[in-house]
């Protein structure tokens, strides 16, 4: 059994593994708890699972545990609650930008990572961003309608 | 000491059932998405009972009992907008409980579009017979007649303002022992206060912030993890299993019963490493037919029966045209497509010697208790299904199977089991909604009159009282299940809405399809409408007649008139035949397209226009505009029917573009996001709405319809723009690129 420290929403865990390769999205669901991050097809292919790995975009699906050890990782639940949602979330839960929501905390994440870097993004940016994210229900509209009103009511600010 | 392991020292002794712990922790703990929900275990769940829908509490709050489960699409608002309106009982004092077999009772399963129009409309009554017989109460209480009380908030009172009794007190959860009386009378829609407005869903916070718990996140104490082992063709059966090439990781073992064969481990990684590094044999397959020829086969297949769905008239004008009248032929083509759920398919089952708890996203519940009791030889009442949220199924995806693969292995293990299939499984192995073909033809006289129109349609017959779509693992274990084909009902809308003095449309019932099928979203009714709805701007275009015109000329309906109308007026429709003008030199065309259903023929109407850019260099067809009109009836929450619209747009327009089950003989091989894609964002067209209410009418549903017209008016826009028809989907750039050089 190899240790593996991981610091993740801000928080130092200590897991363990005896296969070096386990991806980060089974330490985050099997041993951290943290299920608000998704299985959707673990070919990095549809963006369910994307976590914040020092502010970038990650597929947790496919990134090794290890090789994020010590950075600073942030899944869906580092951002806000249900109570107490960040201006991102808040702006999905205005916009309604959901159906079964599974695919929703991935696409949360990947709009986070845009806004990190490009605070006010037009539409377009918001769309290819979020290219890479999959959504099966037709919540798109709305998506991109929410990672455009967080920005508006942030100007400037890196969120 | 935990249930589980008391259990197994039970199966262990082979000792006599003593079971007076009823559900112990292990059964409570993650029996239903609302916490203490068991402690209304026993309450009635007959259909016909006001207390199988709604319990009323001594807090003056509420339970409302669902049978039909909210897929993501509003039900757990609009249901609570249903019976706070009819109990007069604010709606933030409403809880809900849905798709559980021992809570809920059975409205049938969750599909069709008639989550509200019938399983709402079932609650609607329950709550008001419950407001009836609580004014009853009330008036006896108060010693007054009942005309004389009024209630707001849960209390009943004098409409002279003096005297008042709450629900609370006047029933805390005491049972209403009432029939539902189907003729109870409804809140008038001029005092409506939560029904027709967009109030948001309760869901919605926790779904965004990543503490919504899914079936996939659900974990019983003691829980194994498990990973299907699935042949590598079609049909094969298991020769051998190399046990040793587990070892070195941790506690994973098979477990295996005739060809069914799964891994086992504590957790999940491990048993995911497990189904990657066990070495299996498997005989040869029963092998598919040649994809290349799917429409081809369905033409020859044997026709099982033929179905007339319309006949008036005679066809004539088609076998012996009169001088000056023009004949029509077109064959379409929609292919297999796959439910495409973004979380595969998951089934966490619970069997013990007392009781079968299963918890499944599936749509189809109460079915599934049945399907559970024969499958694993228990009495009816010792199971029970729960539904908890998966990812959007839209339809019956691998959720059935997977739940059936999670109970037989727990069965055999003693121990909870949870089943996760891979995204290879819920591509390749989800049932999928089968292929159609159409063949139309038209004589149009000389004055642009249709005077004939004839439809045949080869569709897979579907096995009449089928118990359950015919479930993988019980097939490979070797045990009995009743085989057959479940399809829905996808020979609806196989005829024009329009009037028409000579009419035909004819199913050829067919027994061969290449794989298993199952409902896929508006079963059937969008390949149909994409075949009525393009010939008829087929026939427009013969005539030279403006598409619009052409409708609402044959339309009598003032219902679709109106939606019709209002999307031209939206779209700023210009009156012309298409195509338009093409400009020979332009790198990218550009056109608009029109089309129209009413769903079922009796359900909700939509109309729906659509602009597309198609550059003709590569034929990649860019939506750029949507506009639809629908008129569902009653909209309990708007914002949740445009919440439909978009999604049945938007995933019907990725089925359009790019969707198409492809397989070699042996197997299913468009089986990630790769090989099968699916619509993405940057190709999001703009998309508009006129949302017609209705107050004073039913609800029709919402949940399918505005699907349907989605094909026929991409494939119109698409002529209009190029002067070129597509008629076979999915429309990729590859095959609208050959279309076009066939043309020019």
């Amino acid at each position: 059994m190899a240790k593996l420290t991981l610091k993740v929403n801000g928080t130092t865990r200590e897991v363990e593994s005896d296969d070096p390769d386990i991806p980060l999205l089974y330490v985050l669901r099997g041993d951290l708890g943290l299920t608000g991050t998704h299985f959707g097809c673990g070919l990095a292919q549809c963006g369910a699972c994307t976590v914040l790995v020092n502010g970038r975009a990650v597929r947790s699906c496919i990134a090794p545990a290890q090789s994020v050890a010590g950075q600073d990782v942030v899944t869906i639940e580092g951002l806000g609650s249900p109570e107490r949602p960040d201006p991102l979330q808040a702006a999905f839960i205005a916009e309604q930008a959901a159906q079964c929501g599974y695919c929703t905390a991935g696409m949360v994440m990947s709009a986070r990572a845009l806004l990190g870097q490009t605070p006010r993004p037009s539409e377009k940016q918001v769309r290819d961003a979020l290219a890479g994210n999959l959504c099966r229900c037709g919540s798109h509209a709305r998506v991109i309608r929410a990672v455009l009103r967080a920005a508006a009511a942030k100007p400037g600010a890196r969120s | 000491m935990t249930p589980g392991v008391s259990r197994r020292s039970f199966l262990a002794a082979g000792g006599v059932l003593i079971v007076g712990l009823g559900l112990d922790g292990l059964g409570r703990a993650g029996a239903q998405s609302i916490p203490d929900a068991d402690r209304f275990l026993g309450k009635s769940v007959a259909p016909d009972a006001v207390d199988s829908f709604l319990a009323v509490h001594r807090d003056g709050s509420a339970t409302i009992f669902v049978g039909r489960v909210d897929l993501g699409t509003g039900g757990r608002i609009a249901m609570r907008q249903i019976a706070g309106e009819e109990l007069d009982i604010p709606l933030e004092r409403i809880a809900m409980i849905e798709g559980d077999t021992a809570l809920t009772p059975n409205q049938g399963g969750t599909g069709g579009s008639y989550g509200i129009a019938r399983g709402g409309s079932q609650l609607r009554l329950a709550a008001a017979t419950a407001r009836r017989g609580l004014v009853d109460l009330a008036a006896q209480r108060l010693g007054r007649p009942a005309g004389d009380l009024e209630v707001a908030d849960g209390v009943v009172r004098g409409k002279d303002g003096t005297g008042s009794v709450s629900y609370g007190e006047l029933i805390g959860d005491r049972a209403f022992s009432l029939k539902v009386d189907q003729a109870a009378p409804l809140k008038s829609h001029e005092r409506f206060r939560f029904i027709g407005k967009s109030l948001p869903r309760p869901d919605v916070p926790a779904k965004v912030t990543g503490h919504h718990r899914y079936l996939q996140d659900l974990v019983l104490p003691n829980m194994l993890h498990a990973r299907v082992i699935r042949p590598p063709a079609f049909g094969a059966t298991l020769v051998s299993v190399d046990e040793s090439s587990l070892a070195g990781i941790a506690g994973a073992r098979t477990v295996r019963m005739q060809s069914f064969l799964a891994v086992v481990a504590e957790r999940e990684w491990d048993a995911l490493r497990a189904a990657r590094a066990l070495k299996t044999q498997w005989g040869a397959g029963t092998g598919l037919p040649d994809h290349a020829k799917e429409f081809d086969a369905m033409r020859t297949s044997r026709v099982v029966r033929d179905q007339e769905v319309a006949r008036k008239g005679d066809l004539a004008a088609l076998s012996a045209p009169p001088a000056g009248t023009r004949t029509l032929a077109a064959s379409y083509r929609w292919p297999m497509q796959t439910h495409g759920s973004i979380g595969p398919s998951c089934g966490v089952a619970d069997v013990r010697p007392e009781r079968v708890t299963v918890w499944t996203a599936s749509q189809n519940v109460h079915g599934l208790q049945n399907t559970f009791a024969r499958v694993l030889g228990v009495e009816r009442d010792r199971v029970r299904v729960i539904y908890m949220d998966g990812a959007g199924s839209y339809g019956a995806n691998g959720a059935d199977d997977a739940a059936m693969e999670a109970a037989l292995l727990s069965r055999a293990v003693g121990r909870p089991v949870r089943v996760q299939w891979t995204r290879q499984e819920e591509h390749g192995l989800d049932p999928k909604g089968p292929a159609q073909l159409l063949d139309l033809r038209a004589a149009v006289d000389k004055d642009g009159e249709v005077a004939a129109w004839e439809t045949q349609a080869w569709l897979p017959i579907a096995t009449a009282n089928l118990p359950n779509i015919p479930l993988l693992s019980v097939d490979a274990a070797g045990l009995p299940q009743t085989p057959g084909r479940s399809t829905g009902l996808i020979y609806q809308n196989v005829d024009p809405p329009y009037a028409m003095a000579n009419l035909n449309a004819v199913v050829h019932w067919i027994e061969d399809a290449p794989l298993r099928t199952s409902p896929l979203r508006a079963p059937g009714k969008i390949a149909n409408t994409f075949a009525v709805e393009s010939f008829t701007d087929e026939i427009a275009a013969l005539a030279r007649v403006d598409p619009l015109e052409f409708r609402l000329r044959r339309l009598s309906n003032p219902r679709g008139l109106e939606a019709l109308r209002r999307v031209a007026a939206r779209m700023g429709w210009q009156s012309r035949p298409s195509p338009k003008p093409v400009d020979r030199r332009a790198a990218v065309l550009t056109g608009r397209g029109l089309a129209y259903v009413h769903y079922k023929h009796d359900e909700t109407i939509v109309a729906m226009g659509m602009e597309v850019a198609v550059e003709r260099a590569t034929g990649r067809i860019r939506v750029t505009r949507v506009v639809a009109a629908q008129d569902c009836g009653l909209m309990i929450n708007p914002d949740c029917v445009r919440a439909q619209l978009e999604g049945n747009i938007l995933q019907t327009l990725s089925r359009a573009l790019h969707e198409e089950v492809v397989y070699d003989r042996d197997r299913v091989t468009s089986v990630d996001w790769a090989s099968y894609p699916i619509l993405t964002f940057p190709e999001v067209p703009k998309l508009e709405f006129e949302m017609i209410q209705r107050l004073d009418q039913p609800p029709l549903g919402a949940g399918e319809a505005a699907a349907t017209p989605v094909g026929a008016a991409l494939a119109n826009a698409v002529f209009d723009a190029t002067g070129v028809r597509l008629r076979t989907v999915p429309f990729r750039a590859e095959r609208v690129k050959a279309a076009l050089a066939g043309r020019s």
